[in-house]
């Protein structure tokens, strides 16, 4: 009963109309409220550039990165004694110019990490519209299927294909992407269950509209708050997935780069030319921490009622 | 005269939101006595809940006190600066000596301990009582507030005890700790109205037999008057009145006061329509200087551009009163307005007709083996609704009737049974058929929040069937189509534009009775259509819906719980009880002389006005 | 509850039944096994031999059912790389891996709900935010590289750890706290986030209203209403650790375990022994998530245990 609802954040019958003129916003909107977000900013930013830098690798590279200098091995990064600017943040055990190694690894982290998230969100979202919105049978096969693979002993069984197909930049993306297309139809499903049966969807039904109209018109955009946050979460959980298949030997193979292979490689110099494994490995964590920044950011900006709360949060604790 | 026990003094809160500040609470200063139930009482958002809840010094964020104190007994127990003295005394007194009950019952106790233990958490914390004796009583308490067999009671788990039973429990645990004054917070709201009259009898029966003071914090005036003995009205955050209960609802003197008691539908009159206060409360961001009631007022004069003070009143009973043109005399009843639509007579031909109807819903998972599992939401029930007239269908939750409506439109299951909608049988129509005939019928729904997508414009939303439909694609058109509706409900043409948050809660209501006229239905399903709206705008939206009946020549099946809008509503009425319809016939037939038990019990739980408690014989307290 | 324990264990016997399914259709169907498995310098007869010697020859239907009968009585045959059954060498290993995720996991829950309750007393306060910031640091760094900096500060700068192997209470602290930390960052988001949820209940301002303590509202009730959630996720890490997290920090710190072995299976193509290793894993899997829905479901009066 919302008559003797003590909530005064409720759109009451006298503030309603400001309430909207304000949310209505599009990207101007967004952006405003970005920049009172200072973590997420830095995300945005952070990743902006990682793009831009992975665009135009060849150009920005100062090496060629598979370029080999026996003579120029295990240079130390230019501030340290004995390394040169020629090789800013060193050279590894082959003589191969870390920096550029860091630059062209970004290409493969962002690569891998988007088209898992594709890959895996279109089919996941796929099946939970229709295992939500069909429901019956339909839906408790699908969710049968959702929980049998929830239950799989994932990363094993990943090691166990990519060990038996061949490792390749490719399988890596195919092997995450059936790995993690679950949380997408999870999600979906339980939005679109929720939604099915309130009274907007049901008026849509009884106003004759098809079932098609009501999924892509009426479902899917009040789905795209929580899997917009979803698929954020998820590029930085497949960019640590990646990283930590290419150490393990089954992800990406030379002479491609990635990160978690440098480290790999840098691992048995560890002691001597501590900057093989440093950069590389700052580089994964820099990167997963600014997308966890814009995931954490847009899980409070798209929810109006998270974003209330933290407004006044902030507000009461005087910060 | 006794000293008062509660004295709450400049009460100012207000609520930091995105949008600005909510001055919710705008100097609220009252005083209590021993013995004595005073209603506080209000519309949404009034600043009445926000007000009790300060009082347990419960005012957390995004609220905060901006000034004002709180005394009991004559000493501090709240104030806008942190002390940590003061801080310590109320958390004393709070359980101890001022309890609580709040609103929703089924979430107020903690799921995963016994009742038994949480009343005696309080009996141990704040009298000091071993764990065995406070068992014991805990088994006394829920005896006085008649929760039969207590002692096997004791020690179950709140999700084994129903709505009025969890409400019991939580009386008994407020008066665990024998308090002086019990805040009562909208206690029956979310009860159906049988159970609601058992907890009002009972808390009525603890007042006088505990001598208890009782805040009595609602939105129902008759609730305060089967209660209270003095009340005081809040207004946007602000008490315009305040007396004695008996004289303020005789003969109220605040023209807010004098309007809500006449658009509080009564089981008694027969108005064909309901006096409204037009316009919508004032915006609580805004700073006060006019009379904030000023805008709806049929009352004002220059003056009220001048914020009247809450002044005391010279009579025999203390009251107080903020307004510079009182209402003199006894509130204008109107009488049937001459020239509103007669009601039709009856047609001989039922619209439609409803023969035998069951539905059944499966429960719980579908299994791939054996017989699936049914509950019977409606069992056997035969009515039907002549052209041009409103049946109203009335009961508690869980009688069925929002499924019966639902099954009407085949949004529901017909199980066994017929649906004839001007002769067709609505179950055996093909997809493509049921389609068609749904032009015919449409549904308008309880929630205003939840029934309009809030991702697409108001006028998308109300063109939407003319577009599935393929009634109308030329834009031009639509959009005057569009326009035309929105002004038939009262809205302002730019509404098209706009988003459903933009609207108010009685606005979106509008919103959704235009997109149920765009297609010209026949039938008008409204389940609930006014139930989550104030008293006020209640009265616009009942009124509003029968203007349309009258131009539009409809046919309304009106779904309630609420027995008085009903009255004022309906041409017949059925009364639904566990799935069945115990009782069909004209509405004064059945209000005058009810015949089924069932139907005698409803009508006579519904608190009403006009009976109001005597005033306590002692130590009433009095206005600054 | 006897329905629903046998509904879960149907379940888990679809999980193991998908499994073998998916490893049968891995091992002969997809990848060649004579060619994973034998050296390159191997020859024909020494192929033919090992055709014959897994059954290879016969129809796929007949290998399905020898597979299957196999794997229910756990036979899983001989490692080509040890030269000895599997069994025996997952005995060998399984409790070094046993020990090292509960260990893990009980130090992340340890961690994870006083942080995690700290911050939600005071939602976006100093506090809050900070065990946040951490959260997401500690979420974002890569385990294997934890490990190593780890072994780089700790054993080989400071000297006070073994930088690797078993055997000591003093081998385990690196691994463990390297698989902890990632554990526990998801863990204290959600204690933070469903403490926040019971405080804001209805019933905790009820408690409020009759006066409790405020330590009590938060340690006896707040807390007591999260545990079902709270122990499920920590289940779930459980879990996670158990079937991948194990393979990368055991690769690092060279544990003993079934991780670092199913690496070294896979580096000597040893698919027999990778084969069963996910085996085992799945089953404990299976078990652990019936574990899991068996105790929250006990821990809540709500649901009855004679009726569901």
């Amino acid at each position: 009963m919302s008559l003797a609802d003590p909530d005064p954040l409720a759109p009451s019958e006298a503030s309603a109309g400001a309430q909207g003129r304000e949310d209505g916003r599009g990207l101007q909107g967004l952006w405003a409220d970005l920049r009172g977000d200072i973590p997420g900013l830095t995300g945005v930013i952070f990743l902006a550039l990682l793009l831009l830098m992975a665009l135009c690798a060849p150009l920005v590279a100062p090496h060629d990165p598979e370029a080999q200098n026996i003579i120029a091995r295990l240079k130390p990064p230019a501030w340290m004694e004995g390394g040169s600017w020629a090789h800013m943040l060193g050279t590894d055990h082959l003589g191969r110019d870390v920096l550029s190694r860091l630059i062209h690894g970004s290409q493969i982290s962002l690569l891998v990490g988007a088209a898992t998230v594709l890959l895996a969100g279109s089919f996941g979202v796929l099946l939970g519209l229709i295992a939500g919105y069909v429901g019956g049978r339909t839906d408790n096969w699908i969710s049968a299927i959702i929980d049998t693979q929830v239950a799989f002993p994932g990363l094993l069984l990943a090691l166990m294909i990519l060990a038996v197909i061949g490792p390749s930049t490719l399988t890596v993306i195919v092997v995450l992407a059936l790995n993690g297309w679950m949380v997408y139809a999870r999600v979906t499903r339980g939005v679109v269950l929720s939604l099915r049966h309130t009274a907007f969807v049901e008026a849509a039904g009884l106003l004759g509209c098809s079932t098609w109209r009501i999924l892509i018109r009426h479902l899917l955009p009040n789905l795209s708050a929580p899997l917009l946050t979803l698929g954020t979460l998820e590029f930085a959980r497949i960019v640590l997935a990646e990283a930590a298949l290419s150490f393990l030997g089954l992800g990406v193979q030379p002479p491609a780069t990635s990160w978690g292979l440098d480290v790999a490689q840098g691992k048995d110099y560890m002691l001597r030319a501590w900057w093989l494994v440093t950069f590389p490995g700052l580089a994964i964590a820099m990167t997963v921490l600014a997308i966890n920044l814009i995931a954490s950011w847009l899980r409070v900006t798209s929810d109006p009622v998270e974003r209330e709360k933290r407004f006044a949060r902030r507000a009461g604790t005087g910060a | 005269m006794t000293a008062p026990f509660l004295e709450v003094e400049g009460l100012e809160i207000e609520f930091l939101t995105r949008r600005g500040r909510v001055d919710a609470v705008r100097g609220v200063s009252f005083e209590l006595g021993p013995g004595t139930a005073m209603g506080l009482v209000g519309e949404s958002g009034c600043g009445k809940s926000v007000t009790a809840m300060a009082l347990m010094g419960m005012v957390q964020l995004p609220g905060r006190l901006k000034s004002g104190r709180v005394l009991w007994k004559g000493r501090e127990i709240l104030k806008p600066t942190p002390d940590p003295g003061v801080e310590v005394h109320r958390r004393e007194v709070c359980g101890r000596d001022i309890a609580m009950v709040f609103q929703d019952p089924m979430t107020s106790l903690d799921p995963l301990f016994t009742i038994g233990a949480q009343i005696a958490e309080v009996l141990r914390h704040h009298r000091g009582l071993p764990a065995p004796a406070a068992r014991r009583r805990a088994i006394e308490l829920l005896d006085l507030v008649r929760i039969p067999k207590p002692d096997a009671r004791v020690d179950q788990y709140p999700h084994e005890f129903s709505g009025g039973m969890r409400q019991r429990a939580l009386i008994a645990m407020a008066l665990a700790a024998e308090p002086d004054l019990l805040v009562a917070d909208e206690p029956t709201t979310a009860l159906d109205v049988t159970v609601q009259a058992e907890i009002l009898d009972l808390l009525a029966e603890l007042q006088a037999r505990l001598g208890l003071s009782v805040l009595m914090i609602t939105h129902d005036l008759g609730v305060v008057a089967k209660l209270c003995h003095r009340v005081a009205v809040m207004y946007a955050g602000e008490i315009v009145e305040e007396g004695q209960a008996a004289q303020m609802l005789g003969a109220p003197r605040h023209p807010y006061t004098a309007g809500l008691l006449s658009a509080t539908p009564s089981l008694a009159d027969t108005r064909d329509r309901l006096t409204t206060i037009e316009g919508q409360p004032p915006d609580l961001r805004l700073p006060r200087t006019a009379c904030a009631f000023r805008p709806r007022c049929t009352n004002a004069v220059t003056a009220c551009a001048v914020a009247p003070d809450l002044a005391p009143l010279a009579g025999p009973d203390p009251a107080r009163l903020a307004c510079h043109n009182p209402v003199v005399g006894p509130p204008a009843t109107p009488a049937a307005i001459a020239g509103s639509a007669p009601r039709s007579a009856l047609s001989a031909t039922p619209l439609v007709e409803v023969r035998n109807l069951t539905v059944r819903f499966p429960l719980g998972k579908q299994r791939l083996f054996g017989p699936a599992q049914t509950m019977t939401a409606v069992d056997d029930v035969s009515f039907e609704i002549y052209p041009g007239e409103t049946l109203g269908l009335v009961g508690e939750s869980g009688s069925g009737k929002t499924t019966t409506g639902r099954a009407l439109l085949r949004a529901a299951p017909i199980s066994a049974g017929r649906v004839l909608f001007d002769g067709q049988d609505v179950g055996a129509l093909k997809p493509s058929a049921l389609r068609r005939l749904r032009r015919d019928m449409q549904l308008i729904f309880q929630d205003p929040y939840s029934s309009l997508n809030p991702r697409i414009s108001v006028g998308q939303i109300v063109a939407e069937p003319l577009l599935v439909h393929g009634i109308e694609r030329d834009p031009a058109r639509l959009r005057a189509r569009v326009a035309e509706l929105l002004s038939l409900v009262g809205l302002p043409a730019d509404a098209a534009e706009r988003h459903p948050h933009a609207f108010s809660g009685g606005q979106r209501q509008r919103v959704g009775i235009a997109r149920a006229l765009t297609l010209e239905p026949r039938l008008v399903i409204a389940d609930e259509p006014v139930s989550a709206l104030d008293v006020s705008i209640r009265a616009q939206v009942v009124n509003l819906m029968q203007d349309l009946q009258a131009r539009l020549g409809l046919t309304y099946l009106f779904i309630a719980h609420d027995l008085a809008v009903v009255r004022h509503i309906a041409d017949r009425v059925a009364i639904m009880q566990s799935g069945k319809i115990v009782e069909i016939g004209a509405v004064d037939d059945i209000y005058a002389a009810p015949k089924h038990p069932y139907t005698q019990a409803l009508l006579a739980s519904v608190p009403e006005i006009g009976a109001v408690r005597p005033s306590a014989g002692t130590g009433v307290l009095t206005g600054t | 509850m006897g329905r629903f324990i046998l509904a879960k264990l149907w379940q888990g016997a679809l999980v193991v039944l998908s499994v073998v399914v998916v490893v049968f259709i891995l091992t002969r169907m997809i990848g060649d096994p004579v060619r994973v498995m034998l050296p390159l310098e191997a020859t024909e007869e020494q192929r033919a031999q090992f055709e014959e010697q897994l059954g290879l020859d016969r129809p796929i239907g007949v290998q399905f059912v020898d597979y299957v009968t196999d794997v229910a009585v756990l036979d899983f045959g001989e490692s080509l790389w040890q030269r000895r059954p599997v069994m025996e060498i997952i005995v060998e290993k399984a409790p070094a891996t046993i020990l090292l995720t509960l260990a893990a996991i009980g130090l992340a829950i340890a961690l994870a709900v006083p942080l995690g309750t700290i911050a939600a007393l005071r939602p976006e306060g100093i506090v809050d935010r900070i065990v946040v910031l951490i959260s997401l640091i500690g979420l974002s760094i890569p385990q294997f590289w934890l490990g190593l900096l780890f072994i780089v500060f700790f054993a080989l700068t400071l000297g006070w750890l073994p930088t690797s192997g078993s055997g000591t209470p003093a081998h385990l602290i690196l691994p463990a706290l390297t698989l902890a930390i990632p554990a526990m960052t998801r863990l204290v988001m959600v204690v933070r986030s469903t403490m926040i949820d019971e405080l804001n209940a209805q019933y905790v301002k009820v408690l409020r209203a009759k006066g409790m303590r405020p330590w009590r509202v938060v340690a006896v009730h707040a807390l007591r209403n999260s545990a079902v959630p709270i122990l499920t996720l920590a289940g779930w890490e459980l879990i996670r650790a158990l079937s991948g997290y194990t393979v990368v920090v055991e690769s690092v710190f060279a544990w003993p375990g079934l991780g670092l072995t199913a690496i070294q299976a896979i580096e000597r193509q040893d698919l027999i022994l990778l084969q069963a290793i996910v085996f085992l894993t799945a089953i404990m899997v299976v078990v652990l998530n019936l574990l899991i829905d068996i105790l929250s479901k006990a821990f809540d009066p709500r649901i009855d245990l004679r009726a569901a």
